[in-house]
């Protein structure tokens, strides 16, 4: 299994060339590292790469960067509403992308949108790795029947799709919160219900490095003198894990956002009144047949783009710290 | 080899334990069931007859037996907002769901593994990056917009196919098909494809991943040095090597189309199970979300169940080693 | 293999169609729209929709033609009696679905349905203190006093066979509101020209012909079968439209109408509708169920109430949302009505300063939060509209929360009285204002859930209904609308225009209360 070339060549440098690798500073490892290499060989996950930080910088700065704020009604005029982008006849140069039903400037409903795609998309990531991690640690830690009780668990939710489980999850949280709360807590519910969709994938790979580690002599050493060796055994494991869990935060985070995308579309998302880009392109599909394609298809591309590009960046991720591939 | 499938069974009647209690809990927790059945305008005498006949006074242990023993049968009670049985409810529907998860198999299955298998063998050539590049384009379209641009392209733009419905639907007893008739073919060929792309690339990935990693094998190696052709290694030897995975991708893939029904189903209103619900979510019909949840979540264990021994009898060594 | 068999399917399914189209010899009707029937219970739910599919079903004593010009129904003559009271003669030989006759004894049965505590039409019959079998085929209606209007208020009473309800057990109807599920929801047993061969509510509804129908010899139609799908989503439904899935669209999004015109074979019928789309508020009680306000509701002051009336840019509703397809409305109630005049509909103005003044005078300079309940599947653009009034109604400070929820939903919020701020839309099938005031604003009117009250106005309800001096009633409706509009007890947006899409193949006359009469369709 991969868990044991992860645990080698981040553990245990032994060799001389190792270590002679170990005095040069950290932007010179960085440059001469063959991740860096790969990276830099490939013009595509550059690309990638470009076009995922532009928009997480759109994101972050959208009030900054966007020329209307689309969550205000007092800015929304429905006079401006159902214009097409400024290269297309009849619109209003103030509206690049146009706007949509409501008279909201569909770029910075875009940007703005684009921002609830990510938060939601890193804010679940996140939730789920801190879940997997502690779930597996404590699994492979402890053993016995939590082990068997966490695992399986793991391996029946594995086998059920995340959406399916966000979708389950985020049904029944609507159905528990009285109906005033529901547009408010939306967004948590959301997250919640991705986060614990996809906690699995992280937990099996710590379980499997902390197993890995409870076996090491200094562990045995560490009970046999009478310390405690969970503090250990975590400072140990996290490093291990950290590869494999970048890779799969990555495609993580690919998921959670069409998952949040979907959950919009679907109408169980965020409300129409703070749209994200799943809630537009629902919107937009109204109008699919009308002539104002603009409103789905921005919202649609947007989307695709930064799914596309992060899912891009994951699989090379995978590829280039999965050291059997090379 | 019986006790690890009596401990895979066992597993089962665990993990379906949990979910029917989380659907029991949904049932007794959110909102007033009492409520949900009679309006506003009962007095409170209906209310407390109501509760009695309810069992709803009874120890909670109690009412979680009376669940469960109702669950076993199928038994969900009374949609709160349709007003009838659930059990009918989705026998109606399930028909609806299982045969366009069929369509799609048969299409995700039939497109993914020769594709991944010659991605898999033919690494680094062209057509082999061109596929494996719009696959992950593949990955990357949500299901909703591979739908909606479906319908655009051949409901309205070239008008081929319907837009959404299920249509030409025949009655077998109970069952109502849409195999016996053009118009049945023809509603379900834009949701299925819809439903299998997501799928095909899924597989392709997979698959092409296991070839490789059985191309890597020494048994590969040796086949090579033993002067075999490349055909026979690369169909004969290295493909009945991946048939262990691609059972498990099967029953992923299975898996991964109930999933997916849900959002099909709302984009093109083919009326099964998944529609319903949605719509249930939206109108907070509980007992209708608890039996959805009870019956996917029993569809993954039996799912599971059947690919853990098919696993055993396939792989010689899982039985050697006793299951483990 | 299969994959091939499959693919072969596929094309020869795409290669086949003109082929099945021909080979069908019977004409079926297939049809949508954005939601279903709430029940077909007759005397359950007093709604567009319902009343829509359950009048191919059922029949009343008197129907209008499509002009909404009254024609004799299960009735073939009424003539008021000397003593002010109406006497029914009915039709002879007419046979219910299930093969029993109709007879007096079903309209005396009917009538004590419709008057049940659970019955949405009892607004219709208020004048009426007794229904007499006189012989089988003859029935007397005792009312209060003279009501010159009683045949008009008759259109919507569909006769109920009293052996089958009894049978069955739906002596009263359905309690919708209580969400109360009986016999008479998903079957039922009319005179009309269609009966009911299936009933999936919100998925399928099948009607075939009714070979023994009176009414056939004179109006043949040519529909052997009607299958109805509801489907919520619009560009799900036009594209259905679109493809020929369907022969026609009630309610096509108003956005499609010029692709529906444009394309081949299909066309666009518009009428201006008789139903008025406004919003509601609870003004009678002490304080809101959703507002940030606590101790006092602010809807109770008309200053608050005025100034939402002016923050609403009704004319932007219709050029954007509406895309022209209605007019804005100063009454709750449409040209054709009686009673109706063009001053009554003139607008305050849109004045947005104005408002705000009237705001602050009121002391809500700050504004407040409300939530506002709305459906997404019964008035055109329904939730679009609610969604601009959300973003008119922030600029006077008013922080509206929307929910926008499913008709079968939306409905039963109104009538247990659990909603502060509501969209709603009404029509008037009987043609005249004393409709509207009887439901909507006299204090007992059941769909007043505003809590409106004034003294004079039920009085002038209660007294019109039996004015037979026809110039007096009119000034009495003038005066209520007087009361009405000045109290601004509702804020009335439009008046809609509806548009029907439908194929070539179908020919069907539009009618303004939106009600498809399959009964003088033809296919061809």
């Amino acid at each position: 299994m991969a868990r044991e070339e992860i645990g080698k060549s981040e553990a245990a440098p032994a060799s001389s060339l190792e270590t002679g690798y170990e005095r040069l500073g950290f932007w010179a490892r960085i440059a001469d590292n063959d991740v860096t290499y790969s990276f830099l060989r490939s013009p595509l996950v550059m690309a990638a790469a470009g076009i995922t930080v532009t928009f997480i910088l759109a994101a972050v700065f959208a009030p900054l960067v966007a020329p209307f704020d689309p969550f205000d009604p007092t800015q929304i005029s429905l006079w401006d509403g159902k214009l097409p982008p400024a290269w297309v006849q009849g619109s209003n140069p103030a509206y690049f992308l146009g706007t949509d039903d409501q008279g909201r400037d569909l770029f910075s409903t875009i940007l703005y949108g684009g921002r609830i795609s990510l938060l939601v998309g890193f804010a679940a990531v996140f939730l789920s790795m801190a879940l997997g991690i502690g779930l597996g640690v404590a699994a492979g830690y402890l053993g016995g029947w939590f082990d068997a009780f966490v695992m399986r668990l793991a391996d029946v939710q594995l086998t059920i799709p995340g959406i399916l489980t966000a979708i389950l999850i985020n049904g029944i949280a609507r159905s528990v919160l009285p109906i005033e709360l529901r547009d408010e807590l939306a967004i948590y519910v959301v997250i919640l219900a991705i986060g614990f969709s996809d906690w699995p994938q992280f937990a099996r790979v710590t379980r499997a490095a902390a197993l890995v580690e409870a076996e090491k002599e200094y562990i045995q050493a560490a009970r046999v003198i009478g310390l405690r060796p969970f503090i250990i055994i975590v400072r140990h494991i996290l490093p291990n894990v950290l590869r494999p869990a970048l890779v799969l935060a990555t495609i993580g985070l690919a998921l959670a956002i069409i998952a949040e995308a979907t959950l919009s579309f679907l109408g169980q998302g965020v409300p129409p009144t703070t749209p994200s880009l799943g809630t537009l392109i629902r919107i937009g599909n109204d109008y699919l047949f009308s002539g104002l394609w603009w409103i789905t298809l921005f919202p649609a591309l947007a989307l695709v783009t930064l799914v596309l590009a992060v899912n891009l960046l994951g699989d090379w991720l995978r590829d280039a710290l999965n050291p059997k591939l090379r | 080899m019986l006790s690890f499938i009596a401990r895979r069974v066992l597993q089962a009647f665990v993990v379906m334990a949990v979910v029917s209690l989380v659907s029991f809990s949904l049932f007794n927790f959110v909102g007033d069931p009492v409520n949900n059945m009679v309006g506003q305008e009962a007095s409170r005498e209906d209310r407390l007859q109501i509760r009695e006949e309810l069992g709803l006074n009874d120890p909670i242990v109690i009412q979680f037996a009376r669940f469960l023993g109702n669950a076993v049968q199928g038994e969900f009670g009374l949609s709160y907002r349709i007003r009838r049985p659930v059990s009918e409810l989705i026998a109606e529907r399930i028909p609806a769901t299982l045969e366009l998860v069929f369509v799609s198999a048969l299409v995700a299955l039939g497109l993914g593994i020769p594709f991944g298998v010659y991605t898999g063998i033919k690494r680094g050539t062209f057509a082999s990056s061109t596929v494996l590049t719009v696959s992950l384009v593949g990955v990357s379209l949500p299901t909703f917009i591979i739908g909606i641009g479906l319908i655009y392209l051949f409901a309205v733009y070239l008008g081929w196919l319907p837009s959404s419905g299920r249509r030409g639907v025949e009655e077998i007893g109970w069952w109502r098909t849409s195999f016996l008739s053009i118009d049945g073919w023809r509603s379900i060929i834009l949701p299925a494809l819809t439903l299998s792309l997501f799928q095909v690339t899924m597989i392709l990935r997979l698959v092409r991943a296991e070839m490789l990693e059985v191309m890597r094998t020494d048994y590969i190696k040796f086949a090579r040095a033993r002067g075999l052709s490349e055909q026979k290694i690369n169909y004969g030897v290295a493909l009945r090597n991946t048939l262990v995975p691609v059972i498990t991708i099967v029953g992923l893939n299975v898996g991964g189309l109930i999933a997916f029904s849900v959002i099909t189903e709302t984009v093109f209103q083919w009326p099964g199970t998944g529609l319903m619900f949605i719509q249930a979510v939206d109108f907070v019909d509980i007992p209708i979300m608890a039996a959805y949840l009870c019956f996917v979540a029993l569809i993954f264990v039996l799912i599971n169940l059947v690919v853990d021994i098919l696993y055993f009898v396939i792989d010689p060594r899982l039985r050697l080693s006793g299951g483990r | 293999m299969k994959t091939a068999t499959f693919l072969k399917g596929a094309v020869l399914a795409a290669a086949l169609p003109m082929l099945i189209g021909a080979a069908s010899a019977e004409n079926v009707l297939r049809w949508t729209s954005q939601g279903d029937a709430l029940t077909l219970d007759p005397q359950s739910q007093n709604e567009g929709p319902t009343t829509a599919m359950n009048q191919n079903i059922y029949e009343s004593l008197v129907k209008r033609d499509w002009n909404l010009v009254l024609e004799p129904g299960l009735a073939e003559s009424w003539t008021p009696l000397d003593d002010g009271n109406w006497e029914f003669k009915l039709r002879q030989g007419v046979k219910f679905h299930d093969g029993a006759d109709f007879t007096a004894e079903d309209v005396v049965f009917t009538f004590n349905r419709a008057n049940a505590a659970s019955s949405d039409f009892k607004e219709y019959l208020k004048t009426i203190t007794e229904v007499k079998a006189v012989d089988d085929y003859t029935v007397h209606i005792i009312t209060d006093n003279p009501n010159p209007i009683l045949p008009n208020e008759l259109t919507s009473i569909f006769i109920v066979d009293k052996g089958w309800a009894e049978r069955n057990r739906v002596v009263e109807p359905q309690d919708y509101a209580a969400k109360q599920e009986t016999f008479a929801v998903r079957n039922a047993n009319g005179t009309g020209p269609f009966i009911v061969e299936q009933r999936l509510p919100d998925e399928l509804t099948v009607l075939v012909k009714n070979p023994d129908w009176w009414g056939l010899e004179d109006q043949p139609h040519n529909i052997d079968k009607i299958e109805y799908r509801p489907i919520k989503n619009a560009a799900t439904r036009v594209a259905a439209l679109l493809s020929g899935e369907v022969d026609f669209v009630l309610d096509p999004p108003l956005q499609d109408l010029k692709r529906i015109e444009a394309a081949d074979g299909l066309g666009v019928k518009t009428v201006n509708q008789i139903r008025t789309i406004f919003f509601g508020m609870d003004q009678g009680i002490d304080e809101l169920r959703s507002s940030n306000i606590k101790g006092k509701n602010p809807f109770a002051d008309k200053r608050v109430r005025q100034a939402m009336y002016q923050a609403l840019d009704v004319e932007a509703i219709r050029r954007v949302v509406m895309e022209g397809q209605s007019f804005p409305a100063g009454i709750i109630t449409s040209p054709g009505v009686l009673g109706f005049t063009e001053e009554l509909d003139e607008r305050l103005p849109f004045d947005v300063e104005g408002a705000k003044q009237l705001m602050a005078d009121a002391g809500y300079a700050d504004g407040f939060s409300v939530q506002l309940d709305c459906p997404n599947n019964r008035y055109n653009n329904d939730e679009n509209i609610c969604q601009a009034a959300v973003a008119m109604l922030a600029k006077i400070g008013i922080d509206v929360k929307l929910e926008a929820i499913p008709k079968s939903e939306h409905f039963p919020k109104l009538q247990n009285r659990v909603t502060d701020f509501y969209m709603l839309g009404w029509g008037v099938p009987t043609l005249d204002s004393a409709y509207v005031f009887d439901f909507l604003y006299d204090s007992e009117g059941s769909w007043n859930v505003t809590g409106f009250s004034n003294a004079r106005l039920d009085e002038l309800a209660e007294t019109m209904a039996s004015e037979t001096d026809l110039d007096k009633r009119a000034a009495m409706i003038a005066e209520a609308w007087a009361i009405a509009k000045d109290d601004i007890a509702y804020l009335p947006i439009h008046h809609q225009v509806i548009a029907w899409g439908m194929s070539d193949k179908l020919d069907m006359p539009i009618v303004a209360n939106d009600s498809p009469h399959f009964r003088w369709a033809r296919m061809n």
